[in-house]
């Protein structure tokens, strides 16, 4: 795990490869360079749009473009997309069911210096409640690269998260990745550990920690928020009878929210939430945010227990 | 233009405001005011300006219209219906469960409908990603779209026109419904956009001003349209909101308020006297 490479960069370089063999077009609300569209940008900048500062229109005009027959993949940060353009993509891109993909880079709190203003906390369970709205959070590289993939081979909108930050690439290119299909990363049976996004990594990290102290806990990495892969959450919760979730993102409405609302339906156990806690963030950096905010495997570790001390 | 096409849009878009009343007046909801004001104008794009086949309606080379102002809906259905997309029985379904008339319009839903709107703001947005759509593949269709005055208190409209102006959308044409009115009373009194022509103007596009209800002038405007190079064109029609209807003419409160039985009869009354026969193409 010693190869890091943030996500949104992963997002570009997909793009451009995507862009050889198929005739769609990149927006972009004046963050080229920070999205990584600009690599998309550079290679066919006939189909490359900015928008300039204004992703309300971004939005809507994404939509037009799907209207008209053409797939458009939407990007700005995950807080203009999904926080200030939320209304343009509900009602001109997720009611009419549009192909629009959009890229939400600088998810989460791993945006660092920039502060509270731009670390998005909130965007999973925004575009969650959407009807037909897909929900991607890759882990690595790699996963981010095969989302942008499948998004485009799906008939729809997607919303896809991306992170600023670089963090270890967990798979190679031989990895199959499936929308709406869970992966399990590690096998276990005292308590499940589900993770999203850069949280994976940190998951599997409890994992060894707990594993020093003999507990068995499984890791599974929840990619797609929407659809959730409810089959595989109920196998594990069958198995091992205690949960835990981890994400970058507000302990409401995200991860959290969809495993508890599976679980409780369907096969109550203990579920315990990691993720940032109803607050805003700060400015800082990476590792003393994500220390401060508790997205630690220490953390992850003290609630897997605490989990299965509770079933 | 002849004077018997001239009476002959008349009768279609007085056809139109039959069918908004009716939809409306059978829906107990919706909204009149602004359908009634953009009926002579729906009446010229839908039966002699765009090119569209009411038999293929997903045709990729049409040209298209969005009502950015979608509470206009009843109008637009009136227009379609008129036209051919649909029965014009369907206009009795309007705004009632389980019907292809959704309150506001729904491209998934309704044939003939382009873009789904309703949401103020939006639907010029989307119609400048259609027209860039068609520059970029070299497509030749034209994107219509249509505003109210009050929808320009949105700043995603001046978003958009930003952004038509920069991409040199020329095959771009909005309409804006200055019929003075909106919800909380006159434009100039809730949230004045005037001078609305000289703000086009500042934001780079072809700017013309015309009464919305005389066809000659339509026709010219959209001359000037199609004659002009590089730059959208932006129609800034005065119109009569409740047009057609002498008692709801100039009236805020026919709004968003559907005329009952006693009005309807009254309002149906007086556009049938003045239609004569009927001459669709």
């Amino acid at each position: 795990m010693s190869n890091k490479i943030a996500t949104r960069e992963a997002y570009g370089d997909a793009l451009v490869e995507l862009g050889k063999d198929h005739s769609f077009f990149v927006l972009d609300a004046d963050l080229a360079e920070a999205t990584k569209t600009v690599k998309f940008k550079n290679a066919y900048p006939d189909r490359h749009i900015d928008c300039g500062i204004a992703e309300a229109n971004m939005i809507s005009v994404a939509a037009g473009l799907a209207a008209a027959g053409h797939v458009a993949y939407a990007s700005t940060f995950a807080m203009f997309a999904a926080g200030r353009a939320f209304e343009q993509i509900r009602n001109s891109v997720a009611y009419p069911k549009l192909n629009v993909k959009i890229g939400a880079t600088h998810g989460g709190i791993t945006v660092g210096e920039d502060g509270a203003t731009h670390q998005c906390l909130e965007d999973l369970a925004l575009m969650r409640t959407l009807p037909g709205m897909t929900v991607i959070n890759p882990a690595d590289a790699i996963e981010a690269k095969k989302a942008v993939e499948a998004a485009y081979a799906i008939n729809g909108p997607v919303y896809m998260r991306f992170g600023r930050y670089p963090v270890p690439v967990l798979f190679d290119e031989q990895y199959s990745f499936e929308i709406g299909k869970g992966v399990k990363m590690t096998d276990g049976t005292d308590v499940t550990l589900v993770a999203t996004g850069i949280m994976v990594s940190i998951a599997l990290e409890a994992a060894e920690l707990l594993k020093a102290e003999g507990i068995k806990a499984e890791v599974i990495n929840i990619h797609t928020i929407k659809p959730l892969d409810r089959e595989l959450i109920l196998a594990s919760a069958h198995k091992t009878g205690a949960i835990v979730t981890a994400e970058e993102h507000s302990i409401i409405g995200g991860l959290g929210s969809a495993v508890a609302e599976c679980v409780c339906e369907n096969h109550p156990v203990p579920v315990f939430r990691v993720g940032i806690e109803d607050q805003f963030g700060q400015s800082g950096g990476v590792v003393e945010l994500l220390t401060a905010y508790k997205l630690t495997p220490a953390h992850i570790a003290a609630k897997a227990k605490e989990a299965i001390a509770n079933k | 233009m002849k004077k018997a096409q001239i009476e002959c849009l008349m009768k279609t878009a007085d056809n139109i405001r039959l069918s908004v009343l009716r939809g409306t007046y059978l829906a107990g909801s919706g909204h009149p005011g602004g359908s009634l004001s953009i009926a002579d104008l729906l009446a010229y794009l839908y039966f002699k300006e765009m090119k569209i086949d009411p038999a293929n309606p997903r045709d990729p080379e049409r040209d298209r219209l969005v009502l950015s102002k979608g509470h206009a809906a009843p109008a637009l259905y009136g227009v379609l219906a008129e036209r051919g997309y649909f029965a014009k029985e369907e206009i009795d379904t309007l705004r009632k469960i389980g019907s292809r008339l959704q309150g506001h319009p729904d491209m998934k839903n309704t044939p003939g409908v382009d873009m789904t709107t309703g949401s103020l703001g939006q639907g010029i947005s989307a119609a400048c990603g259609m027209a860039l759509g068609a520059k970029k593949t070299n497509q030749t269709y034209r994107v219509f779209a249509i505003l109210g005055d009050g929808e320009l208190n949105e700043g995603q409209v001046w978003e958009a026109a930003m952004f038509a102006s920069h991409f040199k959308l020329d095959n771009l044409c909005a309409f804006i419904d200055v019929n003075g009115l909106q919800i909380d009373g006159t434009t100039a009194e809730v949230m004045n956009t005037a001078p609305i022509d000289q703000k086009f103007k500042a934001f780079g596009w072809n700017t013309l001003c015309i009464d919305g209800h005389n066809f000659e002038e339509i026709e010219n405007a959209l001359d000037s349209f199609a004659n002009c190079k590089d730059k959208p064109t932006a129609i800034v029609m005065n119109t009569i909101k409740g047009k057609g209807v002498s008692f709801m003419e100039g009236k805020v409160n026919w709004h968003g308020a559907s005329p009952k039985e006693a009005d309807y009869q009254t309002a149906v009354l007086e556009i049938t006297q003045r239609l004569e026969g009927n001459c669709h193409e």
